[in-house]
């Protein structure tokens, strides 16, 4: 019998912080100047997916543009938890105006940097999928539409966890939140897809990425930084505290939520979509839903087979449409 | 130079010297002109670099202004009604991080029932937004105070709102006096921000502050406000000592001296406020005006001094607190606890606000504490009627317009 292998750990393998890789295949993370955009300290939830992919996406935003950007910051909990006074924890230029007009404050950025012909220095707008897709969605529609040279990245935890929990334009049917109460949870056919809304824009660049894939998330900070103009990354970040999940299971669940097809991971240039990730091994939605108490009610005492039948009918449509499988 | 121009035109021409940077605005009537005469100028090339922005509502145009005056630019907007009020949250934000936006509002009625005519309803409904705000009286007073207000603003490192009567004042054309690019350079020196978004030298703005030193971030606000007091005056007699007219300041007297009645009020209804104390006059009546140019921050002390020793105080408002009555009398009332105030609230939603009726009310006998010039109170009496008589009335704004076209 041949000898095992022995496999080092990380040798030949992505993942995030590996220096023995050769330098060009390196994450951003790995880089002993990483920008560090967002230090430690700061007061989200222990295993906060918007805290990870907040930290990643700038970073990455960082490096591509040699630390010349600025962020714009939309009230969330990704604001509250990394400002109380005076401890902030941002290290790059940044700036919070309200809730539902960071989009708009971006805008002004971008065109102050342009007037002064400063257009050396990037623009980054962040908030999540609450001040996003519900009630800033004027002001980022705005933007597309004019065409404003600013990079825009929803965190999407699928609710308004701020606030507690409560239903947004993002939260999935069925999903239980403070607003959105079982029996029922969220209502079917209801809701935005915001990526597909942005395209529709027919800006030059629109991607989705999740934390579980954190390679793929700073790939497209960097791809969107390669154009000018209005671009849209839409970021998938579980909340323990909203999804009812283990804190240890952040990556696994958004990890789920792109096997099983009900969050496509896709980049899409000028309004068509260029390159979609295949789900390696696909699995069904009741693997990504039981891992989470917010929908504990699926799973009672009798299961509501129907209703987790047409969250799989959604996976499969997205599957379809996406061409995730091969 | 003088010109014969519309007020919006010379504001826009004015602004224009001050050499904003950023633009950002969105169209509501009677700012239109302003905006759209802008727009030509910064296409024309004659602003440089700056960049003209066309916002999707008046709540984005101020963010955009925020986000460009952190980054360091000079920034403009316009608006009136509907639109200051779509701003709100915006404009409370602008005040507490700082930054010197200035804004014009073209003043107009706030509905419903919708109205595009002249009042003070809107800026004075953003009385506590943290903005200092100023009121011409003139289209000439228009022009002179957008010079002041970039200088007051960088310097204060405060937002400003320079109020102009709509239609009234932006859509009268009148000769007016522009200072030259060269009068405006010297007085409205290079901006220099004291927070900016630079890479270089990052720094969080609008972080979030707890009790711990809310209030005194909050305070900071007011002394500034207090020290705008000082400094509104200086920028006036500055700006007197460079163009040789006197505008701005904080409160003006018209034959004041021995008044025994003074008829206080904002904006472009001076012009007939004064014809009539002067006629007035002439039959012997002791009256005078006073031209309440900054009402944020209210000065109080200035106030006292010019009408301190008058028994009789007549502020005519623009707009009033339902409920309450008079919102500017109030402060009049503070700032001179030994005269009788009386509120008139007048020229609602553009009705003329008549010299006759002027006359009437200082001559009259018996004063009342709150007058409410020229209203139909038959009409009024009529609707009260039929809502009495019948649950569902209808409304009666409708209801209202039909009577008076006879229609029952
Ligand atoms: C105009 C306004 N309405 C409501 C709020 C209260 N509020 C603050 S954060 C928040 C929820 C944020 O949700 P989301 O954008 O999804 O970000 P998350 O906290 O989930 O990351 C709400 C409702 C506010 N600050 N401003
Ligand atoms: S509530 Fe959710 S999004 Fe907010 S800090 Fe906690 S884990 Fe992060
Ligand atoms: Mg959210």
């Amino acid at each position: 019998m041949p000898a095992p292998r022995t496999k080092f750990y990380q040798v030949g393998s992505f993942a995030v912080g590996n220096r023995l890789l050769p330098p060009e295949q390196r994450a951003v993370q790995a880089a002993p100047d990483r920008g560090n955009a967002l230090t430690s300290g700061h007061r989200a939830c222990r295993g906060c997916g918007e805290a990870l992919g907040a930290r990643y996406a700038i970073d990455a935003a960082i490096r591509a543009t040699g630390g010349r950007m600025i962020a714009v910051n939309a009230t969330g909990c990704l604001e509250v938890f990394s400002t109380p006074y005076p401890e902030t924890a941002w290290q790059v230029s940044w700036i919070h105006s309200l809730f539902g007009n960071a989009p708009a404050v971006a805008t002004g950025v971008a065109a102050a940097l342009k007037a002064k012909g400063r257009t050396d220095v990037r623009v980054v707008g962040q908030g999540g999928d609450g001040g996003t897709v519900d009630i800033g969605f004027a002001c980022l529609s705005g933007m597309f539409e004019r065409g404003d040279d600013v990079l825009y990245i929803c965190y999407d935890n699928q609710a308004y966890m701020n606030t507690g929990v409560q239903r947004s334009g993002a939260t999935p049917p069925a999903a239980r939140t403070a607003t959105t109460p079982v029996p029922g949870g969220n209502a079917f056919g209801q809701g935005k897809n915001a990526p597909l809304i942005a395209m529709a824009h027919e800006i030059p660049y629109v991607a989705t990425a999740t934390v579980a894939d954190l390679r793929d998330l700073e790939y497209k900070v960097r791809r969107a930084m390669d154009f000018r103009g209005a671009r849209y990354l839409h970021i998938l970040v579980p909340c323990p505290l909203g999804w009812v999940t283990d804190a240890c299971d952040t990556i696994r669940v958004a990890r789920l939520a792109t096997e099983s097809g009900l969050f496509p991971v896709f980049e899409a240039e000028g309004g068509e979509v260029t390159g979609v990730t295949r789900i390696r091994r696909r699995i069904p939605v009741d693997d990504y839903l039981r891992l989470q108490s917010r929908y504990a009610h699926l799973f009672a005492d009798p299961p509501r087979t129907d209703v987790i039948a047409r969250i799989q009918a959604s996976a499969d449509r997205n599957i379809r449409r996406f061409g995730l499988v091969d | 130079m003088l010109r014969q121009m519309e007020g919006s035109q010379a504001v826009a021409e004015t602004v224009a010297l001050c050499r904003p940077e950023v633009i950002c605005a969105y169209p509501i009537s009677p700012q239109t002109h302003i905006v759209e005469a802008l727009s030509r100028i910064t296409r024309a090339g004659r602003l440089g670099t700056c960049e003209y922005v066309n916002v999707e509502s008046e709540f984005a145009a101020l963010s955009a202004c925020i986000g460009a005056s952190a980054a360091g630019a000079r920034t403009y907007t316009a608006t009136a009604s509907q639109g200051l009020l779509y701003m709100a949250e915006a404009l409370y934000n602008a005040s507490g991080l700082g930054l010197p936006i200035v804004m014009t509002v073209a003043n107009r009625a706030i509905g419903a029932p919708i109205n595009i005519w002249n009042d003070h309803s809107d800026s004075m409904s953003q009385r506590d937004s943290g903005w200092i705000q100023l009121y011409a009286e003139t289209n000439q007073e228009a022009v002179d105070l957008h010079v002041q207000a970039y200088a007051l603003a960088e310097e204060l490192s405060l937002p400003v709102m320079v109020c102009m009567d709509g239609f009234v004042l932006t859509h009268a054309f009148e000769r007016v006096d522009l200072p030259s690019q060269e009068q405006v350079d010297a007085f409205v020196p290079a901006y220099e921000p004291r927070q900016v978004l630079d890479p270089d030298d990052p720094v969080s703005i609008g972080a979030m502050v707890g009790p711990e030193a809310f209030t005194e971030v909050r305070y900071l606000a007011h002394a500034r406000h207090l020290e705008a007091l000082e400094r509104i005056p200086a920028v006036a007699a500055s700006f007197e000592a460079a163009f040789g007219r006197r505008s701005g300041g904080l409160v003006r007297g018209y034959r004041t001296e021995d008044a025994d009645t003074v008829v206080l009020a904002l904006g472009s209804v001076l012009g007939t406020i004064k014809d009539v104390i002067d006629e007035l006059r002439e039959s012997g009546e002791p009256v005078g005006a006073a031209t309440l140019t900054a009402f944020r921050p209210f000065p109080f002390a200035a106030l006292r001094a010019l009408l301190g020793c008058k028994r009789h105080v007549v502020v005519v408002e623009r707009a009033f607190s339902t409920g309450v009555g008079g919102i500017v009398s109030a402060d009049v009332r503070a700032a001179l606890p030994d005269a009788e105030v009386r509120t008139v609230v007048a020229g609602l939603g553009g009705r003329p606000v008549t010299k006759a009726a002027l006359r009437g009310l200082l001559t009259a006998g018996e004063p009342e504490p709150l007058t409410f010039l020229d209203l139909d109170r038959d009409l009024v009496a009529r609707e009260l009627a039929r809502v009495r008589a019948r649950r569902r009335s209808g409304p009666s704004a409708e209801n209202m317009l039909r009577d008076l076209a006879g229609g029952g």
